[in-house]
């Protein structure tokens, strides 16, 4: 479907050449950008004001799995690259293919974001725990008392809301996984792909900056 | 009841220059207020719809716009000037202190601290009282505003002076009184249930009797 | 493929839709058709709009009467009212639970909904030539989100200890627990609703703009959209961006209350003044979409009722985008006091005083729109020169209180209410009545009765200003906001009085607002029929019957010029399509080059 034809055969405006769909996922996309920046923001303001309540990252979280992690989520935006270009030629297997093969990438980011947590929990860091023992990994079980409550409480927040958006992401790409195996996209119709792409690739680049602002600086 | 646009009385060296800008803009804007509103009912009367007559066929002027443009932001930007020489005298620059106290709002009260006679805060001779704050005329009163709870906003009305009192920081606000007499301390933010009863007393003395009061404060209330 | 998919595979194929008759429940509740939708909104926010007057009469009962026995008090339970031989008498855990919940109520459930979900649900694709929204299934979904928000934020009234408490800016660390203000459930239900508000506004805003920017009719250039439809769009782009951050003060504040988190509390570490960022930070651009699609309501009405073109149309879209722009970087002008470093106070100054001249130039714009007019003075229009009228006191009002000294004695005291009514009920309510009461014939196919509501905006006008006229007087006298009992202070007690005046001026006020509820009813089943365009008007809304069908326009519109054209030379009548295709002869007097064929490209 040509792109006349989706905007209702109203011409848009020279160089949009955007259909709705897309369009619209570029919009809500700002949105998210607005929100992540009010929850990075208030972690940034909030470590500069209280730097006593944070402890470098190593301290207390896990950062060589979480940068494993940040590879796996990589990779499941090679993967949804390769799921958009197969059905841009047409190529309905492979669309499905590399669409399961997100899923599968993401879920597994999921799962490890679980573990990482219910690891943290073990160890006492929570999102109200006033103080706890550095757990890191090379860290004695009994080793010196960090931290206040605006780590945790910041922490959880901002990769938590991160998690519930790959989440969300991982339903939408089940979805999308079922309505490819019911061979509604095709090279002239691959919309539906697009922005699930564009929103994966958001969530992708979210991670990448809130992994290097959380887990590394 | 009271119509006017007048400001009620006030006590301290700064609200002078406080209520001196208010003038400034009622003025302005009481000029504005009229000129606009006066040309609005006047084209409503002059123009209002009779048989034969058809409207201008006008789309606008840019010459009026920029005129519009220009003249407006002039003017508010020179209040923004002039504001801001005294904001910086109430806000940023603190004078010497001739008395330094503590006031700290909490649910529903304000607790003042004061130095004793050794003349520093927070030494043993140190003395309170609730819901009032006792000073000297002519003399700088320094106060750190604190918060025990909530948000509170230390109100003097007839000194001009408010400044919120935020848990968990120190904030100096300062104010010099003109006149002996007794004013008005006043909570304005919203603090609660009992917000309503967060009115105390500012009384200002003379010099002489500031110190008679506060010697007497200080034998009655020695540990 | 996609529904969405499908409909623009319809829309492609010549834009009509199957009209097999749609059973109840999706031609009027589960709708999707935009129109539909803009009347599900404007039901709801009038009902709204009802309760929150509700709760500014029992203030204001106890504010012109404090400590006196409310009437009809007693059906209240004892939470919020304590029983007495003679009387319930109001508590203050209910006052300051009124106070914030009347600013709530009408600010997300009345006045946005009115002016984003009715008008820009209605305009929107009536104005450009659409058909219905870009979304039409998300647009059903964000009236469908408002609704239960909507019913959290009235329940929370009937929770232990009662409604949300803190004031509709909900201040940290009061907010924050419980243990501060009594409220518990109530001030979560508060956080939910808004959160789920917030969403609802959210895919609204992402409707709009997609619609806007993607299907205007050919020849509907960005330079030939009315002013309603730049207004509406600008205001959903402030949504857009300021909500999310809402959104994340909300959630940060309710895990405060119920997770033990420290991001506003200061016995764990927490800022209370980062709430009061983030919250302003959304804050600001909010009250500028609460002004925004008034002033362009305004605008259409003003144009139309003058028989005269806009004055300066572009200067008006410039000033909308000013307006819009400006807005994101004034939002510490409310906290002035707020013990922020003063070297911000002056910056944030110099900002919120050049915001004042964008409105400006609109003010003075719509002074010389009527300016050589033909005006017919009858209730649509005399609700928009009121909304002129109340927005320069509202406007200038403001001046005052962006003079950081000057704002030292007037901040949260009731100069500020006073302000913040006169831009919100004298500008944005009057608007809405001059919307209303102005599109109503495209709504329902019938137009109101001329004489209730001159009747209703005589009564009005008066009323309104004998309440929030001397609010002023109140507030340089130094009565401060949201106080239960003013007379506990003696500097105070002189203004009784006046309180009480202004109390009973209120009760006349939201009574006589009967009469417009009652006009409104009457006329959606016995008003005079409207025919296609009953106020001679150009805009694409009026070239199609009232109401319009589903689809809209039979054929898509085509569009030769701008919308103000009225009292052209070329024309015979005093108005000129957008739609009209231009004539043969040359124009005698041609000032805007018209394209003999529409190009849809360019500005």
């Amino acid at each position: 479907m040509t792109t006349q034809a989706m905007t209702a055969g109203r011409a848009p405006m020279p160089g949009m050449k955007v259909y709705n769909l897309k369009l619209g996922m570029w919009i809500f996309l700002l949105s998210e950008v607005m929100f992540f920046t009010g929850l990075i923001g208030s972690y940034v303001i909030l470590r500069f004001a209280h730097p006593d309540h944070f402890a470098e990252p190593g301290v207390v979280l896990n950062v060589p799995l979480t940068a494993f992690n940040t590879f796996l989520l990589i990779c499941s935006s090679v993967t949804m690259v390769k799921a958009y270009a197969a059905i841009e030629q047409d190529d309905q297997q492979g669309l499905k293919n590399w669409l399961l093969a997100t899923i599968v990438i993401g879920a597994g980011f999921v799962g490890v974001q679980v573990y990482e947590y219910i690891a943290l929990a073990a160890e006492g860091f929570v999102p109200m725990a006033d103080a706890y023992h550095a757990v890191g990994r090379h860290m004695p079980h009994d080793g010196p008392v960090v931290g206040g409550q605006l780590y945790g409480s910041t922490f959880y927040t901002m990769t938590g809301f991160h998690g519930a958006h790959v989440s969300i992401g991982v339903l939408c790409l089940c979805f999308t996984y079922w309505r490819a195996a019911k061979g509604a996209y095709s090279a002239d119709n691959l919309g539906g792909v697009e922005i699930m792409g564009l929103y994966w690739h958001f969530v992708d680049l979210v991670w990448i900056i809130l992994f290097t602002i959380v887990y590394l600086i | 009841m009271n119509w006017s646009w007048m400001l009620p009385p006030s006590f301290s060296t700064v609200s002078g220059d406080i209520d001196g800008i208010y003038y400034v803009i009622l003025w302005i804007t009481g000029i504005t207020f009229f000129i606009t509103e006066g040309l609005l009912f006047y084209f409503i009367f002059k123009y209002r719809h009779k048989e034969g007559r058809k409207a201008a066929y006008d789309h606008g002027s840019t010459k009026m716009e920029i005129a519009w443009t220009m003249i407006p932001l002039v003017i508010v930007l020179w209040i923004g000037v002039v504001s801001k020489g005294v904001w910086d005298t109430v806000k940023v620059d603190v004078p010497p202190a001739g008395l330094e106290v503590i006031v700290s709002g909490k649910q529903f009260e304000w607790n003042v601290t004061y130095p004793g006679p050794d003349g520093a805060l927070g030494t043993s001779d140190d003395f309170e009282t609730l819901n009032e704050l006792h000073a000297p005329e002519d003399e700088a009163v320094v106060i750190t505003l604190r918060s025990e709870d909530v948000l509170h906003s230390f109100f003097l009305p007839e000194m001009r002076i408010k400044q919120d009192a935020v848990p968990g920081q120190d904030i100096t606000v300062w104010f010099e009184a003109v006149q002996p007499g007794d004013y008005t301390i006043g909570c304005a933010e919203l603090c609660g249930i009992g917000h309503t009863t967060m009115g105390g007393k500012l009384i200002v003395y003379t010099a002489a009797d500031f110190q008679a009061w506060s010697s007497s404060q200080a034998q009655q209330q020695q540990p | 493929m996609s529904t969405i998919e499908q409909e623009m595979v319809h829309a492609a194929e010549g834009g009509h839709h199957d009209h097999h008759e749609l059973p109840f429940i999706r031609k009027y509740i589960f709708s999707t058709d935009h129109k539909m939708i803009a009347k599900q909104f404007m039901f709801v926010s009038l009902f709204f709009l009802v309760i929150g007057g509700l709760l500014a009469t029992m203030m204001r009962w106890q504010l012109g009467y404090p400590g006196e026995p409310m009437p009809g008090g007693m059906i209240l339970p004892d939470a919020m009212m304590a029983p007495t031989p003679d009387g319930a008498i109001m508590l203050p855990e209910f006052y300051n639970s009124l106070v914030t919940m009347h600013g709530t109520i009408m600010i997300f459930f009345a006045i946005m909904p009115l002016l984003v979900g009715l008008f820009g649900n209605l305009l929107i694709p009536l104005q450009i030539g659409a058909e219905d929204m870009a979304f039409p299934r998300l647009n059903m979904i964000s009236f469908w989100l408002a609704v239960p928000a909507g019913i959290l934020m009235l329940a929370s009234f009937w929770v232990e200890g009662g409604a949300a408490g803190a004031g509709w800016t909900s201040y940290a660390p009061l907010s924050a627990s419980g243990e501060w203000t009594g409220v518990y459930l109530g001030q979560q239900l508060w956080l939910a609703s808004l959160t789920i508000l917030g969403f609802s506004s959210l895919v609204g805003a992402v409707n709009y703009i997609t619609t806007v920017i993607n299907m205007r009719a050919p020849g509907m250039t960005w330079f030939r959209m009315p002013l309603a439809t730049w207004a509406l769009f600008i205001t959903a782009i402030l949504i857009l961006l300021a909500i999310p951050v809402l959104a994340g003060a909300l959630i940060m504040l309710l895990f405060d209350q119920t997770l033990g988190t420290g991001f506003f509390r200061p016995e764990v570490g927490g800022e209370p003044l980062l709430w009061q960022h983030l919250f302003w930070f959304f804050g600001h651009p909010e009250v500028y979409i609460l002004i925004l699609p008034a002033m362009g309501i305004a605008s259409e009405v003003l144009s139309n009722r003058a028989r005269k073109p806009i004055f300066g149309y572009h200067s008006m879209v410039l000033a909308i985008i000013g307006i819009g722009f400006l807005g994101w970087i004034v939002w510490g002008h409310h906290m002035f006091m707020s013990g922020m470093n003063p070297l911000l106070g002056t910056s944030f100054m110099i900002s919120t005083m050049a915001i004042a001249v964008p409105s400006a130039i609109k003010t003075f714009n719509w002074l010389a729109t009527i300016w050589k007019g033909d005006i017919h003075l009858d209730s649509p229009m005399l609700y928009a020169l009121a909304f002129v009228s109340m927005f320069i006191i509202g406007g200038l009002s403001g001046i005052f209180m962006a003079s950081t000294p000057v704002d030292i004695y007037i901040h949260d005291t009731y100069f500020i209410v006073a302000h913040i009514h006169y831009v919100l009920f004298g500008g944005s309510l009057f608007a809405i009545f001059a919307g209303i009461t102005f599109w109503f014939p495209k709504m329902f196919g019938r137009l109101m009765n001329e004489t209730l509501n001159k009747v209703h905006f005589g009564i009005t006008i008066v009323l309104y200003n004998l309440v929030f006229w001397p609010m002023h007087n109140l507030g340089l006298q130094g009565m401060m906001r949201r106080i239960y009992d003013f007379t506990q202070y003696e500097y105070l007690a002189p203004l009784q009085p006046m309180n009480r005046f202004i109390s009973i001026s209120v009760f006349l006020l939201v009574a006589a607002q009967a009469v417009y509820a009652i006009n409104f009813f009457w006329s959606i089943f016995r008003g005079e029929k409207a025919g296609n365009n009953p106020w001679n008007s150009n805009t694409l809304e009026w070239t199609v019957p009232s109401p319009p069908p589903h689809g809209n326009f039979p054929e898509m519109p085509v569009v030769y010029r701008g919308p103000y054209e009225y009292s052209a030379p070329e024309s015979e009548e005093d108005f000129l399509p957008q739609t009209k295709p231009p004539s043969k002869k040359p124009p005698v007097q041609d000032p805007i080059p018209q394209p003999v064929t529409p190009t849809p490209e360019g500005f």
